[in-house]
């Protein structure tokens, strides 16, 4: 058994580059983007009005507009790759992306994988789409009843162990509100701010948002660990800092028909330059 | 026991990538597992319906009846000229609306006759089973005119030449590509995934999007997984394919 430890931890230690030290900036990716003279971003194609496909095909959205903002400062042009839940780190780390803005949000397991530059550039919570017909009002509601949900979302597993509700996770958002419409859930488990703007299309009147909303998580912005201390990650906090401090953030939700998140008024005060007034 | 646990709750905080914990924490083990077992579910039913499909599907392709050998035919076209996962998506949200369903205890969750896994079934094996089919007609039609005839010679009727002269010879002929497709089927089984069937990969998905450290113990785990089923199954097709052969046929 010792041996086989051992044999398994030098296999592990072949297969990976010594993080320890990777502590100097060699800031490849930030020069890479340089010379090439463009910024390939990952975004959500389907995550309404975040980033999701245009009527011409085309991805815009609020992360869209970040980050083609990201790339006007850096002073190059910009591609997008549509990506999810399950594939964004894995895609960020195998350089297929310099960066991703695609409503993740920031939790400890990702940090040890991406570099999650602060502060946080959004903030959302958990809550459901429910038939107004089926009158929930607590989560323990939930309770062994099937509820759909996205692979990928960090409260998949909160609402499974808390709520004892058996997620059943499709992969997008499309094929997991198709499943509630056909009845084949009771309930859509989501970020708030994504259903109010889902129920703010006008199609589900006969639905409701009737949870209290939980675990309000912030979003984090990814860029590769090794950058995270370096030009790239620091870039990136400034921009995040720059969003919050002139009301960038919340002029684009209000671009986009988002609901004002709490969130985005307290970091704009938060970071506001406290000079007495003249 | 204890010792190992240990030791990759260690490997997973030395090296924050190689985070095995599905052999450290209970409940992730679980979703492995019974995502394991599903796939294996899965396999079998389909593997077994799919060659059951394409002996039946065979059989009737030499029918004297035009309407049996086009529906046949048209059959196959369908199922082997289309994706499977478009096959998989089409059945559970387009067809799956319109099978009788259960109105569930909340009053609102219509649970249909067919589940997400009873459809994964029907798709995967109708699709294997339209190549099963070609695969058992290559087979009959491998076997000569006159073994037939000699069997015809003999009184046996239609049937009975089938069933004891000229499938059991055609087998023989089927086999390494009857392997090929069943293999294929085996992976194939990955594609439920898109309705929800909590398979293998269903499973490694969720547990990889809770701990991305997690994802490449797991993707490693999925990888070994199959090559462990794929194998189990050729070793099982290879071992019948050398029990049935006859010295002197073939080769």
């Amino acid at each position: 058994m010792q041996k086989l430890m051992k044999l398994t931890a030098a296999l592990a230690a072949m297969a990976i580059p010594v993080q320890a030290v990777a502590q100097e900036c060699t800031n490849d990716v930030w020069n890479k983007v340089m010379e090439r003279g463009k910024l390939v971003a990952g975004v959500k194609a389907d995550y309404k009005p975040w980033g999701y496909r245009d009527t011409d095909g085309s991805i815009v959205g609020m992360e869209v507009d970040l980050v083609a903002d990201v790339a006007a400062k850096m002073g190059v042009d910009y591609e997008l790759v549509p990506v999810v839940g399950s594939n964004r780190l894995a895609f960020l780390e195998q350089g297929q992306i310099d960066m991703f803005i695609a409503t993740m949000t920031d939790l400890h397991d990702r940090r040890k994988i991406v570099g999650i530059p602060s502060p946080n550039y959004y903030s959302s919570g958990t809550n459901i789409l429910s038939p107004k017909a089926l009158g929930f009002k607590e989560w323990v509601q939930l309770r062994d009843k099937p509820v759909c949900a996205v692979q990928g979302a960090f409260f998949n597993k909160l609402i499974e162990e808390r709520y004892g509700a058996n997620i059943v996770a499709f992969q997008g958002t499309a094929e997991a509100k198709q499943a509630l419409r056909d009845k084949k859930c009771v309930a859509f488990a989501f970020d708030d701010s994504g259903l109010m703007s889902t129920l703010a299309t006008g199609d589900w009147e006969d639905f409701e948002m009737p949870l209290p909303t939980e675990d309000a998580a912030s979003w984090g912005l990814a860029v590769p660990k090794a950058e995270e201390n370096c030009i790239f990650g620091r870039f990136m906090s400034g921009m995040q800092y720059y969003w919050h401090r002139e009301g960038r953030l919340i002029a684009l939700e209000d671009k986009w028909g988002i609901r004002q998140t709490a969130y985005l008024a307290e970091q704009a005060e938060k970071f506001k330059d406290h000079l007495p007034a003249e | 026991m204890n010792g190992l646990e240990d030791f990759f709750v260690q490997l997973a905080d030395d090296y924050p990538r190689w985070n095995f914990i599905w052999l450290y924490d209970a409940r992730q083990a679980d979703r492995i597992l019974t995502g394991l077992w599903m796939t294996i579910k899965l396999s079998i039913a389909c593997v077994l319906l799919s060659v059951v499909i394409g002996v039946v599907g065979a059989l009737l392709q030499g029918s004297k009846n035009a309407l049996v050998r086009s529906l046949i035919q048209g059959y196959i076209q369908f199922f082997r000229n289309t994706p499977p996962l478009v096959q998989l998506l089409f059945f559970y949200f387009a067809l799956g609306q319109f099978t009788p369903v259960v109105v569930g205890p909340d009053g609102w969750t219509e649970q249909p006759i067919i589940s997400n896994v009873g459809w994964a079934i029907i798709s995967l094996s109708f699709f294997a089973g339209a190549f099963n089919v070609e695969i058992f007609r290559a087979g009959i039609e491998a076997v000569p005119n006159t073994t037939r005839e000699a069997a015809t010679s003999l009184g046996m009727g239609n049937l009975q030449t089938f069933a004891y002269v000229v499938f059991p010879l055609s087998l023989r002929v089927s086999i390494p590509a009857l392997n090929n497709n069943l293999v294929n089927l085996v992976k194939t089984t990955t594609q439920a995934y898109a309705v929800a069937v909590p398979e293998l990969l269903y499973e490694s998905v969720s547990v990889w999007n809770d701990y991305p450290s997690a994802q490449n113990p797991t993707m490693l785990l999925l990888l070994v997984t199959y090559l462990a089923l794929v194998g189990v199954l050729v070793f099982g097709m290879n071992t019948w394919e050398r029990n049935m052969r006859i010295p002197g046929y073939g080769n």
